[in-house]
């Protein structure tokens, strides 16, 4: 794929169970900015654009992955989840719910980040350990919080499931 | 895939593009060609030869398969090192091809690759040829690749006796290091080796402290070490590498942290 052949080309994502033509991109954007400004998916949030934050994480093919680091146009033939695919009907998860009830929101940058990151965690290990919750929290940084409340939500959740 | 690189030498080749979509977003890279290994399976995989005792990566398998199951089983070093790396997400994308193609001297897995005596497998328009570890880094991102060839896979052997990794930083997770070791102790041939990163313009392979401390000391199953060796060990490491000050430290922290790394290091594989 070169530059001038995608100039023209039209490649196709998977986001969140449905088929978005994406149109006359560069071949350099990142799948962050094609999910934000060309899809109208804002829920990934952009902010050091090299990895370190964990604010853009989205699932892609069952993976927690940084969409600042993806390269859009690599993306073709993957399943990709943002937060905007986590909700039934504009409903909020039950991660969500945990959030706003310990308080683990405040200026909030940072929130969909940690919610991909969290609902990755437990559909992969339903009951982790605080280390194990810490260890896959580590990729994302919040500054207002001071975590405690965010590893006091997820426990709330595991509760929750493991008693229904 | 050798074609494509023929045909466009100077694409960029994508893995993980933790490395080349920090450049692009933040460097003003503008890559005209990229080549994409996604689809490439045969980089993806990776096998473990019994009867050789070694396990061959393919050049695009993530730092997350490494770090548990058979791989960090029979190679910890490696997996303790991919482990280090980044972060889950980083950890999911970020691959052995993309710490040697960028060969930074702070790339995690390379002070493991050295200490091992890897083989690093390379195919271009030329053909394949095999590069041992000393001769695939030449200085800071370089590297021994000619124009059209890329990093295939790397072979590793697996070693009775105990292996590690460590680095130093300023925080746990998502850190570049500031100074690394891995110690390799080969008990059926009563060797230690040792590798540094961060701390010189290439890995730093410490062969006269490798060779000072087989010369004063026993090193096969059940040997015992004293405590002043083990100093004088960390300090003889440090006289080998040659860090400079920069924005992440200064040479002579660094110094000290390499000296500390390899005493600790030697004292647990001998524990």
């Amino acid at each position: 794929m070169s530059a001038q052949e995608l100039g023209n080309e039209i490649y196709t994502l998977r986001v969140n169970g449905q088929s978005h033509p994406v149109k006359d991109a560069w071949i350099g954007e990142s799948l962050l900015y094609v999910l934000r400004e060309r899809l109208g998916l804002p829920g990934a949030k952009g902010a050091c654009e090299q990895g370190e934050c964990g604010s853009c994480t989205v699932v892609m093919d069952s993976q927690a992955v940084c969409s600042c680091l993806v390269m859009a146009a690599a993306a073709v033939d993957t399943e990709i989840l943002t937060v905007e695919g986590l909700g039934e009907n504009g409903s909020l998860t039950d991660i969500q719910q945990a959030f706003l009830v310990a308080g683990g929101v405040q200026c909030g940058f940072c929130t969909p980040g940690f919610i991909v990151a969290v609902h990755h965690l437990l559909d992969s290990n339903p009951e982790p350990s605080d280390d194990q919750i810490r260890e896959s929290l580590s990729g994302n940084i919040c500054r207002c919080t001071g975590y405690g409340r965010i590893l006091e939500a997820v426990k709330i959740v595991i509760s929750q499931r493991g008693t229904r | 895939m050798i074609d494509l690189l023929s045909e466009h030498p100077n694409a960029s080749l994508l893995a993980g593009g933790t490395d080349l979509m920090v450049e692009v977003n933040l460097h003003g890279r503008q890559p005209q060609t990229v080549i994409n290994l996604r689809r490439v399976e045969e980089l993806h995989e990776w096998s473990y030869r019994p009867t050789q005792q070694s396990i061959t990566i393919g050049s695009a398998v993530p730092y997350s398969v490494m770090e548990t199951g058979k791989i960090a089983e029979l190679v910890p070093a490696l997996a303790q090192a991919a482990r280090t790396v980044g972060s889950p997400q980083i950890r999911a994308a970020g691959t052995l091809g993309g710490n040697l193609g960028t060969c930074s001297p702070a790339g995690d897995s390379l002070p493991v690759l050295s200490a091992l005596n890897a083989v690093i497998h390379l195919i271009g328009p030329q053909g394949t040829r095999d590069l041992p570890w000393g001769e695939f880094m030449l200085g800071v991102k370089k590297n021994a690749l000619n124009s059209g060839e890329f990093v295939h896979s790397i072979t590793v052997p697996v070693i009775q006796g105990w292996q590690g990794y460590a680095k130093v930083g300023t925080r746990n997770a998502m850190v570049i290091a500031t100074a690394s070791a891995c110690l390799v102790r080969d008990t059926d041939e009563g060797l230690i080796s040792i590798a540094l990163g961060s701390v010189g313009p290439t890995i730093i392979r410490c062969s006269q402290a490798e060779r000072w401390l087989r010369k004063t000391t026993s090193l096969r199953a059940g040997a015992q070490i004293n405590a002043d060796i083990a100093v004088e060990f960390g300090r003889r490491v440090s006289d080998e590498a040659t860090p400079i000050d920069d924005h992440r430290s200064t040479a002579a922290y660094r110094r000290h942290c390499v000296a500390i790394l390899a005493q600790r290091l030697l004292v647990r594989s001998l524990a």
